[in-house]
């Protein structure tokens, strides 16, 4: 018997995790699949984590639309799903004069794309406000509404707020085809079997362009990985409180300087299109490309102080996009096509697409409507996730109250980090279980200081050994594949 | 339980530094001392090190590491040393104040008279010198691969390359070829070792395991977990130089690249790191620039043998009782103490002149390059020698010392500094 669902959401990212989310505030069963071992593997897993303003966006594009007016809904999202949020405003650097008009441009952009409280700051007031910018700042455009946030913990808040509200995940489940019944699709073939759907929403992120083609749309869209580098600095040693951007090029938003909702200042990213939907690598041309991007916006960084790289890629589209007269790659898709049924298309969501995703998840919503759906409203629907603890956000007071009432939060796991065994038994069994090492640390930021899990791996592994009723042997890094352990050593012969 | 909220001398780390510390606060007339301890065990990494080659010099006998730590731990449980183990101390004010918390033992806050830093050393990563590539599971740094496979009897991996020729990485190299793991390669940046000499010949040259200076890892391969890396050869500034580069397939990469000392708790008690050693600025007493707070072992400087750091906890927990008994000399006459020509540093960073006076002073440090030949280590103080050390040899990867004796006291009483410096003969 195959299981019905209304819906379907291929892809646990950001984008997926807020669509499902969404719908799960409507009548209707919902299934969240995802290939990987746990959601948030791919593009919302290594990226700036930034909620951008908005004046980026070619005007009159619905990428445009949908950062402005995604960007606005970050406040309600982060207070009813409990994740770092914070809406520190971002800096657009002009270094030197000959970069100064570019701000106007940029000002011209904000204004035709709505962006409230955005402004051109002259060179003395940027230094006063970021003491460790370069002296040979111009100015720069201050835009108040530019955000940080944590995207792993977004995504899990809104992937769980989904499963409280009913919505099913199905993790390690690989999208293989449509099921079509003339041209209307009526359900999918997974890995893990068949999935029958009145509706399948395609939030495949870099494999966006294989789940259109399957349903016949799109034949010529293709993604093509943009590939960025990022170098993460201890906290204790640089301290940047501010998000400070370069004036942008043909390549992208170019390479920040910016601090996180961690307090740990990051560099990045690049923008190397690439072939290979696995490359995550770092590479040496990549790191010397950050490291001179970021040195022309605060020249006084030492490479001493970094204590993490990594790569991301950003699913950039080939085009055609939806907005008639913009260049192939500068907008989203974001459509029910007219030659499938039961088919709602998201393709090219690129940055600023975590910015814009509540927006596109309400823009799959009025196009269901459009589409003749009712979406009735459930009256038990809860839009809160309610938090947990974290002992490294605590005061003293705090801590010692949870440890009386929980002891196992007084066994800090992560040194670094102080992320204790209290918090890790909870994500092992929270509403989407984090049965991996990566999938811990993305939840509660172990492993990511200045040892880099040097000192909790062996004992996270143990947790998860003892928790899951496995063997040390079967814990992974990140899923299948990755074992941190091969065997027994020998025994001793007496 | 613990039995005050108040002690003496508290003791952060049960390693080597640690227990000596607490022998000495003991013997030095401390009533209460007490030892915080993170892991479940006393004895710190010493317990992992299950090789032996230490004790050598503290009680002229070859012991492996627990061996070695257990004399310590005898005798601070004869002493009724106090203990807090499974406890991770969150944070020392500078007042003294230490907040702590334990599964076993809930929250817990003392205030101690003076404290020991003895919180020893972390490895540096793999982002620390940026190898390029992917990430996947099996990339450990050697200490912790030694952990998975001494302490929790599993294997890490069954073909090794191992990158940089640090003590515990070349250890491992031996202890995974003991255990039926293939270790394919061992890469040096450096033209020369970086641990000891004893360990290339013991752990590398006895098993036919083919160790290249002036290599690296250019590249780490797998998306899930380690397939191959790439090493080059390396020119002078580190370069890889190209038609150099070889694929070795692997399924594992250890990292024994450099220590650090672990200072974080050190930073909120105020205490001012030196950025050569990454440990605190001390004096010959270990005392860093915060009154009370002493600091021993690998917290101040990377020490080659255990013995080296048993010494200095000895040192540190002498000073330590000292101050919370209020006898420390008040009148501190500091100098600072200069590392000159080929020296990378000397600990302790500065001097109290007037020490010298009835006890002799040892000056320990690391070379920047290695001499082999005759090397003369030379104090002076900018103008006249106050005293020299002939050596054969001197290599980065093996600590040098020098003694002041009180015949010195009336040079160094007319310095305004004293320099260290070596030289060939």
């Amino acid at each position: 018997m195959q299981e019905k669902y209304d819906y379907i959401v291929i892809g646990a990212g950001v984008v997926g995790s807020i669509i499902a989310r969404t719908l799960s505030r409507y009548e209707g069963r919902i299934l969240l699949i995802e290939k990987e071992a746990d959601i948030c593997m791919g593009t919302t897993a290594a990226n700036t984590a930034i909620v951008h303003a908005g004046y980026d966006p070619l005007p009159n594009t619905l990428k445009a639309r949908m950062n402005v007016k995604g960007n606005a809904m970050w406040d309600t999202l982060a207070g009813e799903l409990n994740f770092p949020f914070e809406r520190r405003g971002d800096f657009v650097v002009a270094v030197g004069d000959e970069e100064f008009p570019e701000l106007e441009t940029l000002m011209t952009f904000a204004k035709k794309n709505g962006v409230p409280g955005c402004q051109i700051l002259p060179g003395h007031e940027v230094r006063r406000r970021e003491k460790n910018i370069t002296p040979d700042v111009s100015g720069a455009v201050w835009a108040s509404t530019g955000g940080i946030c944590d995207p792993f913990q977004a995504t899990v808040a809104a992937a769980e707020n989904a499963v409280m509200n009913g919505v099913e995940v199905k993790l390690n489940t690989a999208f293989e085809e449509f099921i079509m019944d003339g041209d209307r699709i009526i359900g999918i073939k997974t890995n893990q079997g068949d999935f029958l759907s009145r509706w399948v929403v395609n939030c495949a992120g870099l494999y966006s362009d294989f789940v259109m083609h399957q349903a016949g749309v799109r034949p010529e869209f293709k993604i093509r990985p943009r590939k960025g580098e990022y170098f993460v600095f201890d906290r204790a040693d640089v301290q940047i409180d501010n998000v400070l951007f370069p004036v942008p090029t043909d390549k992208g938003k170019g390479i920040l300087v910016t601090t996180t909702v961690h307090g740990n200042t990051i560099l990045g990213p690049n923008a190397e299109i690439i072939d290979d939907k696995n490359d995550t690598s770092t590479t040496t041309s990549g790191m010397d490309e950050i490291w001179a991007g970021a040195n022309k916006l605060v020249p006084s960084l030492s490479k001493k102080h970094v204590i993490a790289t990594f790569a991301g890629l950003r699913p950039m589209g080939n085009g055609p996009c939806k907005t008639p007269g913009v260049d192939y790659n500068k907008d989203f898709i974001v459509e029910i096509p007219e030659k499938v049924r039961g088919f709602v298309n998201l393709g090219g969501i690129e940055s600023p697409g975590l910015a814009s995703s509540p927006a596109i998840a309400q823009e799959v919503i009025d196009l269901l409507k459009d589409a003749g759906e009712e979406m009735k409203v459930k009256k038990d629907w809860d839009p809160i996730r309610p938090s947990r603890p974290r002992f490294r956000e605590m005061s003293q007071k705090d801590r010692k109250l949870l440890v009386e009432m929980d002891p196992s939060y007084g066994r800090v796991i992560c040194r670094c980090e102080n992320v204790t065994e209290g918090e890790i038994i909870a994500e092992i069994h929270a509403p989407i279980p984090a049965t991996n090492y990566d999938a811990i640390k993305r939840r509660t930021w172990l492993g990511t200081g200045r040892c880099q899990g040097g000192f909790d791996t062996p004992r996270v592994v143990e947790i998860l050994s003892k928790e899951l009723g496995v063997s040390p042997l079967e814990i992974t890094k990140r899923g299948k594949g990755s074992k941190f352990l091969f065997r027994p050593t020998k025994k001793v012969e007496n | 339980m613990l039995k005050k909220d108040t002690y003496d001398v508290v003791i952060i780390g049960s390693g080597p530094g640690g227990l000596a510390a607490a022998v000495a606060a003991k013997e030095e007339g401390a009533e209460d001392v007490l030892v915080i301890e993170r892991d479940t065990e006393l004895g710190g990494i010493l317990l992992q090190c299950i090789h032996n080659g230490f004790g050598a010099e503290v009680f002229n006998e070859d012991l492996p590491g627990p061996s070695y730590a257990q004399r310590y731990i005898d005798e601070t449980l004869e002493l009724g040393v106090e203990f807090l183990l499974d406890t991770i101390v969150l944070e020392v004010t500078p007042d003294r104040k230490i907040f702590a918390s334990s599964k076993l033992h809930g929250f817990v806050e003392i205030t101690a008279r003076a404290i020991v830093l003895a919180m020893g050393c972390r490895e540096r990563t793999r982002a620390m010198i940026q190898i390029p590539g992917m990430r996947p599971a099996g990339v450990y740094t050697a200490g912790t691969a030694q952990r998975f496979v001494n302490i929790e009897g599993k294997m890490p991996g069954e073909k090794v390359v191992i990158l940089g020729s640090g003590d515990i990485g070349l250890i491992m190299a031996r202890r995974l070829t003991f255990e039926g793991a293939k270790v394919e390669r061992v890469c040096e940046i450096l033209p020369y070792l970086s641990g000891l000499t004893r360990n290339y010949v013991q752990c590398l040259q006895d098993f036919d395991i083919p160790l290249q200076f002036r290599h690296t890892v250019k590249f780490i391969y797998g998306k899930n977990r380690v397939e191959a890396v790439e090493i080059a050869e390396v020119d002078d500034k580190w370069q890889y130089i190209p038609g150099t580069e070889e694929l070795i397939p692997c399924d594992t990469l250890l990292l024994s690249v450099g220590l650090i000392p672990e200072n974080e708790l050190s930073r909120q008690a105020g205490v001012e790191l030196d950025p050569i050693t990454g440990g605190p600025y001390v004096d010959e007493s270990r005392q860093t620039n915060v009154p009370g707070i002493f600091a021993a072992g690998n917290v101040v400087h990377v020490y080659d043998l255990a013995d080296w750091v048993t010494w200095a906890g000895l040192d540190a927990g002498k000073g330590a009782a000292k101050y919370a008994k209020a006898i420390r000399a008040k009148e501190m006459e500091l100098i600072p103490v200069i590392a000159g020509k080929n020296v990378h540093h000397v600990i302790p960073q500065a001097i109290n002149k007037r020490s010298l006076e009835d006890e002799e002073i040892e000056l320990q440090l690391r070379v920047l390059k290695p001499i082999e030949e005759r090397t003369i280590i030379e104090v002076h103080d900018g103008k006249n020698q106050i005293t020299r050390k002939l050596e054969r040899y001197v290599r980065p990867g093996e600590m040098n010392t020098i003694v002041l004796k009180p015949r010195h006291f009336a040079d160094v009483e007319k310095a305004s500094n004293i320099t260290v410096e070596v030289n060939p003969r």
